[in-house]
């Protein structure tokens, strides 16, 4: 009997040790593979981007594989459930709406850096206001006007970050006890509320895709990307910006903490952030770059819009009430 | 008494044991933790939105239920009652449903209701009906049809009218029987979550859908494990009222029963409605498989090629989600989740056999995650192996643990009647002639258990294999199972991504049918067999 219960215990002790003990020793080598943890709107592969990154593989012997998480609130959330653990080596695309929460869940080794910057605001088709002899709209008031009634789409703010980011910029601008107003004057002139960005882009808004409504919420940069992604060459945008619609969106980078590989995320961000990637930024995701070096592309400088005017909200403050304003807000519009 | 050594009890039952310790026990702890802190559970209760996913819950989970029994009762009164031609096809296809993976049947009623109704509730009610009917006709068509066919024929002779006789005889009856059947429906579409996902609304999501919300989308863990609490304290009051009023009166039947030939005068009426009973079954699953070869209004099967070989909405810009893959994941954590849950309810279901009190008391404690929702299982496992040294979060093995957790229960529901059948004086029989306690237990009990314990490993298979709730908290970016990868591919817009989750839905609904019909092979008949093993 004792020899059989010894062999349990060793057992039982192995079972145990192979359990808890997976967390690795640290004397091990480095992966040579970096996990760049994004957005889902991040591309793969086939732009400079991925070319840009595969340069950096060929330079330092790093391949660099892409992991999509999501749109940005589930990229973060999840990250803060991983923390200590993450699921990829470096994070890209925490914008200044999410900040707080990623900093404050622990998801970060160091500070994040600052890549990349752009507006989201509220996009027109230019032919539907020619045609309608309208006006487009400038502000968020214009919004409401009874003329536009029906005819702006919206992203969800709770599934989507420009729709986050749209619903703080009426907070910015009517305040934390005026905005429930406005948005529920936005319901009665019958806006449309879609989970997606890509929903909202091409599939409802005219100016794009196959929509019907002449009004969407997407970003200060999306004019040059009709430009660029035209079937035939364009001289002018079809799409305009309400100048005065816009929420200022900052995006950062950071190696996650835990990685295994924490040598080869330093370097990736380093690369992050340099000339060499951050000039196929404004073609590919459409945003600015934030590397003074770069030298903006033509078409990017002439249609893309940073207005004087966007608006901001404290990260702080972001992070305290986020999801209290997301619930309001899904009772207020939704319900 | 013929009784297995203490010591072989022990060792039985000491991994069950400690399964449930680890895998359940400790994350609800931790996740009453969190919810213990200053006002956590006031503060949510309070927030904006909550009162209405409360009443929204309850209301669509009654509604749900008394819709499922009035569709039930007559379907099963026609299966019960009658022995109408091609009765065990109908009886097999009324009782699928309910063995398919949750997302499989919202994709299959996002194919055939009109788009206009997605986000609808009434596309919800019609899910929950149709995945439900099968609790109906097994739990109250078990007891239908045993009660003697002279009971009602009385009534008949003594000039009550049908309905009388229904209503004042057999309804009377049935009582236990269509509690019990109300209660499990009713606990399934209060936690239900792949069907919500699939067909209902964000703006109106239920208990289950709003923890996974809060837990994955907002980070608001705290308000994820208060919401779970309030759920869970709703599932005990139900189960327990329902399981105490079921003991209470259940009546036996003496005399002939079971399915009757119907007259000649009746016949084409009750086989026209076991044909449209038949065809109404398979409709949504038929919907789905032509939905996943439609795109813009024709045929192709782009759907199913961009399966393995994806394409792109824009240069570059795929879903993030890799279906093919998805196929492969899904099967090696379902075979990893089946043994462990066997192994476990196999175990367990010995151990319970084996003893009196400590039995009831185990059986009691392995019932307790089937009452819990997946969701919240996932979630309590999320935050409490998530330290190191135990820092679970990036093993592969974790998504199986959660689904093990989830099949288990079961296992051991499945294997128990046929454990409890053993009749007690074959061990008496054994003892007499010689044989010690544990060889007795080896030569019955083990033989016993071996084949039905195969079947109970693909059913677990089947369950892991379909599980939503917990693998969608516990699963990592990039390792999507079928399910998740089904449900991210349907909340899509565009023809060609909805033609591949319904394919991919299709595939999901072949594995789990092949599984399935390992498991229960449909050669007896389920309403019959059932009565055996309980009058035994």
């Amino acid at each position: 009997v004792s020899a059989r219960r010894t062999r349990g215990a060793a057992l039982a002790v192995a079972l145990a040790a192979t359990l808890v003990g997976c967390g690795g020793d640290g004397t091990a080598v480095e992966p040579t593979t970096i996990r760049l943890v994004t957005y889902d709107s991040f591309p793969s592969e086939d732009t400079p981007l991925n070319e840009a990154l595969a340069e950096f593989t060929a330079d330092t012997g790093l391949d660099v594989q892409i992991v999509r998480a999501g749109d940005t609130g589930t990229m973060v959330t999840k990250a803060v459930l991983a923390a200590g653990n993450p699921e990829g080596d470096v994070m890209w695309g925490v914008d200044n709406t999410f900040l707080s929460a990623a900093t404050d869940g622990g998801i970060f080794d160091g500070t994040p850096a600052l890549v990349d910057e752009g507006d989201v605001c509220v996009n027109y088709d230019v032919a539907w206001f020619t045609e309608q002899g309208l006006e487009p709209p400038a502000t968020f008031d214009d919004l409401l006007d009874p003329a536009l009634r029906g005819q702006l789409v919206v992203q969800n703010p709770s599934t989507s970050s420009p729709g986050l980011a749209f619903l703080l910029g009426t907070i910015a601008e009517y305040g934390e006890d005026g905005w429930q107003d406005y948005w529920a004057a936005l319901r009665d002139n019958d806006v449309e509320v879609v989970d997606s960005w890509d929903t909202a882009y091409y599939d409802r808004f005219s100016g794009s895709g196959g929509g019907d409504r002449p009004l969407v919420v997407s970003y200060g940069t999306s004019p040059p990307a009709e430009v660029v992604f035209a079937a035939e060459p364009l001289d002018s945008a079809p799409t305009g910006v309400a100048v005065d619609t816009c929420f200022r969106q900052q995006e950062f980078a950071g190696v996650l903490r835990g990685t295994p590989a924490p040598e080869g995320a330093v370097r990736l961000l380093e690369f992050l952030q340099g000339e060499r990637f951050q000039r196929e930024l404004p073609l590919t995701l459409f945003v600015f770059p934030t590397n003074d070096d770069v030298v903006l592309p033509e078409v990017f400088a002439r249609y893309a819009v940073r207005p004087d005017i966007s608006r901001t909200i404290d990260t702080v403050l972001i992070a305290e009430q986020r999801a209290a304003w997301q619930d309001e807000w899904t009772q207020i519009v939704l319900r | 008494v013929n009784r297995l050594p203490r010591q072989v009890v022990v060792a039985l039952a000491v991994v069950p044991v400690a399964a449930l310790l680890l895998l359940y026990a400790w994350p609800l702890a931790t996740l009453v933790a969190r919810v213990v802190g200053p006002g956590t559970i006031a503060d949510t209760l309070t927030a904006p939105g909550v009162a209405a996913t409360i009443w929204f819950t309850l209301w669509q989970a009654v509604f749900s239920t008394v819709l499922t029994l009035l569709v039930g009762l007559p379907v099963t009164w026609l299966l019960a009652r009658w022995r109408v031609r091609g009765r065990r096809a109908v009886l097999a296809a009324v009782t699928v449903p309910f063995l398919l993976p949750t997302v499989v049947v919202g994709a299959a009623f996002a194919a055939l209701l009109p788009d206009s109704w997605l986000g609808s509730v009434r596309a919800v009610l019609l899910a929950h009906v149709y995945f439900n009917v099968a609790v109906v006709v097994r739990v109250v068509g078990g007891l239908w049809t045993r009660m003697p066919h002279d009971l009602t024929a009385a009534a008949a002779t003594l000039g009550a009218p049908p309905w009388g006789t229904f209503r004042r005889v057999t309804l009377p009856l049935l009582r236990p029987a269509l509690l019990g059947a109300a209660g499990v429906v009713f606990v399934f579409t209060f936690t239900s979550f792949g069907m919500i996902r699939i067909l209902g609304s964000p703006a109106r999501p239920t208990l289950e859908v709003e923890i996974a919300r809060r837990a994955t989308q907002l980070g608001d863990v705290g308000g994820a494990a208060a919401l779970s609490m309030v759920q869970l304290a709703a599932l005990i009051v139900v189960v327990t009222v329902t399981a105490r009023s079921q003991r209470r009166s259940t009546p036996t039947f003496a005399g002939r029963s079971g399915p009757q030939l119907p007259l000649r005068n009746r016949r084409r009426t009750l086989h026209v409605l076991a044909a449209v009973t038949f065809a109404v079954a398979l409709i949504p699953i038929a919907a789905m498989v032509l939905r996943s070869l439609r795109i813009r209004n024709r045929w192709s099967a782009a759907g199913w090629r961009a399966l393995v070989d994806p394409v792109d909405d824009r240069p570059g810009l795929g879903i993030g989600i890799d279906a093919a893959a998805s196929i492969g994941l899904s099967l090696r954590a379902a075979a990893v989740a089946a043994v462990v849950a066997t192994v476990i309810g196999g175990l367990a279901v010995l151990a319970i056999t084996a003893t009196q009190v400590g039995g009831r008391l185990l059986d009691a404690g392995l019932m307790l995650p089937l009452a819990t929702s997946s969701v919240t299982l996932g979630l309590g496992m999320l935050i409490t192996f998530d330290t190191p040294p135990i820092d679970w979060r990036a093993q592969w093995w974790f998504v199986p643990l959660g689904q093990a957790l989830v099949a288990a229960p079961f296992v051991v529901r499945s294997l128990l009647p046929t454990m409890r059948s053993i009749p007690p004086d074959m061990r008496a029989a054994a003892a007499t002639l010689g044989a010690s306690p544990l060889r007795a237990w080896r030569e019955i009990d083990l033989r016993v258990i071996c084949r039905p314990l195969l079947a109970a490993g693909a059913f677990a298979a089947a369950i892991s294999l379909g599980e939503f709730g917990a693998t969608s908290v516990l699963s990592r970016t990039g390792d999507d199972t079928l399910p998740l990868a089904i449900d991210a591919l349907l909340g899509r817009t565009g023809d060609l991504l909805r033609a591949q989750g319904f394919a991919l839905a299709t595939i999901l609904f072949v594995l789990t049918a092949l599984l399935v019909s390992f498991a229960d092979p449909s050669t007896g008949d389920p309403l019959t067999e059932d009565r055996r093993a309980r009058d035994r």
